[in-house]
């Protein structure tokens, strides 16, 4: 016994505390709130966080649209027909004037019949700033004519020029991103519902619900997405008001979309619902729809969230090809895609290139959608 | 095998059964039928109405019946070959559609061949070649291509081409052969036009198998067999084939299912822009003026075709992948 090496006892003071102490940059690390960690995670997305500016300024222009154009929606200019885009300058020979624009000649070419249109550049027209110009009705509430920018007095301001019945094209796009950019959102918020709901169900209670959600959804996803969408707004009655076809028209964006979302639901679902936490709900005699709402759905989130992301660019394009083949929203409603209406004859885009413009906003919006969904993706589940 | 087959065609046949369904559905959801707006536009022009030759129709086409008998009429008459009657057109659907049917599969088919061609080689070499300078540009130009909507590229391009070299691109032959009978000169011809459909119908669908392609062989490419097999000596190109580009090759053949109903929507609606010969543009106007015979049949072929394309790639998976064939064919 006695040749046992002796008790090694370390002469350092106890400290209890010693490996659990964080320092304060892992604690902040530890203890922040899931949804703090995937805004980390996003931060770090560059292209992501720029897109998601990107969409965030044209939603906040599409509230306040009737003061940021410069014209109102249906303002016709009729002696400026398929004028072309005015180009804003600062100098007047050589001198600071502030941002103006030339005044536009219109002279008729009596061999090709057309209107052409020349730069004066003596008619310097200074544009003017917090004006009163168009008057317009505020979201249909009250009366106002202020706006951020107008021409000068009895001067123009085409920024991307005019269409057939000289409306100003910058105002018509700015006026249109109002319809364009809700559509996607109150689509697919009615596709987020019945997902959730439709595969929610499938996935909590398998058996014969499973069964036939998951043959409804392979069927619908076998189908091609646009020739069903045409039929179905085709069907729309063609004296319901405007706006009653609006809602149509994202009724059955959503009527078409929700499968992808609802099979994502359906298997996160079938994971989670064998997890103990669930059992545990269950046992404590909650019932389906709280353990779906409260327990399950939260976990996958925001993946779902994601991937709601990704489908608003196609809703929206939808919506334009839709409009675009006069299958959707009628003038005097105004979207991108009726304002691309303009651009199918190809004659008259070769004379008039600016009536295209409508695209670019369109590729715009889609390019910074999937970089943020593409983003949030990645950082839809911060632990790993 | 067989058993899965047998098994496979009965739920294609039930699926076209249910999507038969829908699509009568859809095409009945507009009030009246093409007949009363056709008799209320000729009464707006102050034209008679040739009250018998209406009352033949109807009589003939059932329209005065039931709606699920007319709906057995319909598919009994599918299932013929009788595709109904064109009130706008005043001919047979099938007339009407004619060569359209065979031109929409020769689109879509390219489309697809073009996809697979265009993607493979491309998304192989993102994936061995991660983070160059090729792979970034690729992955760059790929994004382009998701988010330029096919009709509005087909309207750029139709606008370029028409501005830069004042030709029109938009037919899919050359005008003499139109409403031709088909010939081998004919067939050249549609070769030689089908080109730019192709590519612009194309794009978003090979962007996004680029991008599915790499991310799978990626996937692979860093698993401990490929380690194995370079420890052994396995020289790169032999290696890269023989392991992980051949696990990666079954997603890639599955996505058909993804890729299938993608190409042809988008070749319903580039027809469209264009004016080619497919059964786009018929689509539109058949809706818009509910002649319904003809937008239910163009409806239920490119369903078709979506559902026989997917069911020849389940087979194809089959005889790529033991497992599936043994299993009956769980996806």
């Amino acid at each position: 016994m006695s040749d046992r090496m002796d008790h090694f006892v370390s002469t350092e003071p106890f400290d209890p505390q010693a490996i659990e102490a964080l320092s304060p940059e892992q604690e902040r690390y530890y203890m922040a709130s899931q949804w703090k960690m995937m805004w980390w995670r996003l931060r770090r997305h560059k292209l992501a966080v720029i897109s998601g500016f990107v969409l965030l300024v044209m939603y906040v222009s599409v509230v306040i649209t009737e003061f940021l154009a410069p014209y109102e929606l249906s303002t016709r200019n009729v002696d400026y027909l398929f004028a072309p885009p005015q180009g804003i300058h600062l100098f007047h020979e050589g001198r600071f004037v502030g941002p103006f624009t030339y005044g536009l000649e219109q002279t008729l070419n009596m061999e090709t019949l057309q209107r052409e249109y020349a730069v004066d550049e003596t008619n310097v027209q200074p544009l003017r700033f917090f004006c009163s110009g168009d008057p317009y009705r505020f979201w249909g509430l009250f009366e106002a004519d202020l706006h951020l920018v107008c021409p000068a007095e009895d001067g123009t301001l085409f920024l991307l020029g005019t269409d057939r019945l000289g409306r100003d094209m910058w105002s018509r796009i700015l006026y249109g991103a109002r319809v364009s950019l809700t559509v996607g959102l109150i689509g697919i918020t009615l596709s987020f519902i019945l997902g959730i709901v439709i595969g929610g169900a499938a996935g909590y209670f398998g058996g014969w619900v499973d069964s036939i959600v998951q043959r409804v959804i392979e069927i619908l996803r076998s189908l091609p997405e646009l020739p069903l969408w045409m039929a179905l707004s085709a069907a729309l009655p063609a004296r319901w008001s405007p706006i009653v076809i609006y809602f149509g028209i994202t009724i059955i964006l959503a009527l078409v979309d929700w499968p992808g979302l609802a099979r994502a639901v359906r298997s996160k679902l079938l994971a989670l619902r064998e997890e103990d936490f669930a059992t545990a709900a269950t046992l404590m005699g909650a019932r389906p729809r709280r353990v779906i709402a409260r327990h399950l759905l939260p976990n996958f989130m925001s993946h779902l969230i994601a991937s709601a992301t990704l489908s608003i660019p196609s809703m929206i394009l939808a919506e334009t090809a839709l409009s675009f083949l006069g299958l959707g929203l009628r003038p005097p409603v105004t979207s991108w895609g009726v304002l691309l209406i303009e651009a199918q004859n190809i004659e008259a885009v070769t004379l008039f290139p600016w009536l295209m413009t409508p695209m670019v906003p369109v590729i715009i919006t889609v390019l910074a959608f999937n970089f943020l969904g593409d983003g949030l993706r990645d950082a839809a589940d911060p632990y790993k | 095998m067989l058993n899965y087959l047998a098994r496979r065609i009965l739920v294609m046949i039930v699926t076209l059964a249910i999507i038969s369904l829908m699509v009568f559905v859809i095409i009945q959801l507009p009030e009246g039928d093409f007949l009363t707006s056709y008799i209320t536009e000729l009464q707006s022009q102050g034209e008679a109405v040739d009250k018998q030759k209406i009352e033949y129709l109807r009589a003939q086409y059932g329209l005065d019946q039931p709606l699920w008998q007319q709906y057995l009429t319909w598919v009994g008459g599918l299932v013929q070959g009788d595709l109904g009657y064109s009130f706008e057109y005043d001919l047979p659907v099938t007339v009407v559609l004619g060569d359209r049917l065979l031109l929409t599969i020769v689109v879509n088919f390219f489309s697809v061949l073009f996809i697979y061609i265009i993607a493979f080689p491309i998304g192989v070499y993102s994936a061995v070649r991660q983070y160059s300078w090729g792979d970034y540009g690729l992955t760059l130009v790929g994004f382009l291509g998701l988010a330029t909507p096919n009709f509005l590229l087909a309207l750029i391009l139709m606008y370029l081409a028409n501005r830069y070299f004042g030709t029109s691109i938009g037919t899919l032959m050359a005008p003499e052969y139109l409403d031709q009978p088909m010939s081998f000169g004919k067939m050249i011809s549609i070769l030689e036009h089908l080109a730019v459909p192709v590519i612009i119908i194309g794009t978003a669908g090979t962007a996004g198998m680029i991008r599915r392609l790499r991310a799978n062989l990626l996937d692979e490419l860093f698993k401990q067999y490929v380690v194995t097999a370079r420890a052994k000596g396995l020289s790169e190109g032999k290696l890269l084939v023989k392991y992980p580009l051949r696990m990666a090759l079954n997603p890639f053949i599955a996505d058909i299912g993804n890729l299938l109903p993608q190409v042809v929507s988008g070749s319903v609606i580039v027809s469209i822009v264009m004016g080619l010969e497919t059964v786009g543009p018929p689509l539109v106007k058949a809706l818009q003026s509910q002649d319904f015979f003809l937008s239910g049949a163009v409806l239920m072929f490119v369903a078709l075709l979506t559902v026989i394309g997917m069911f020849i790639s389940d087979l194809a998976l089959a005889v790529l992948d033991p497992r599936i064939r043994l299993q009956g064919g769980a996806r």
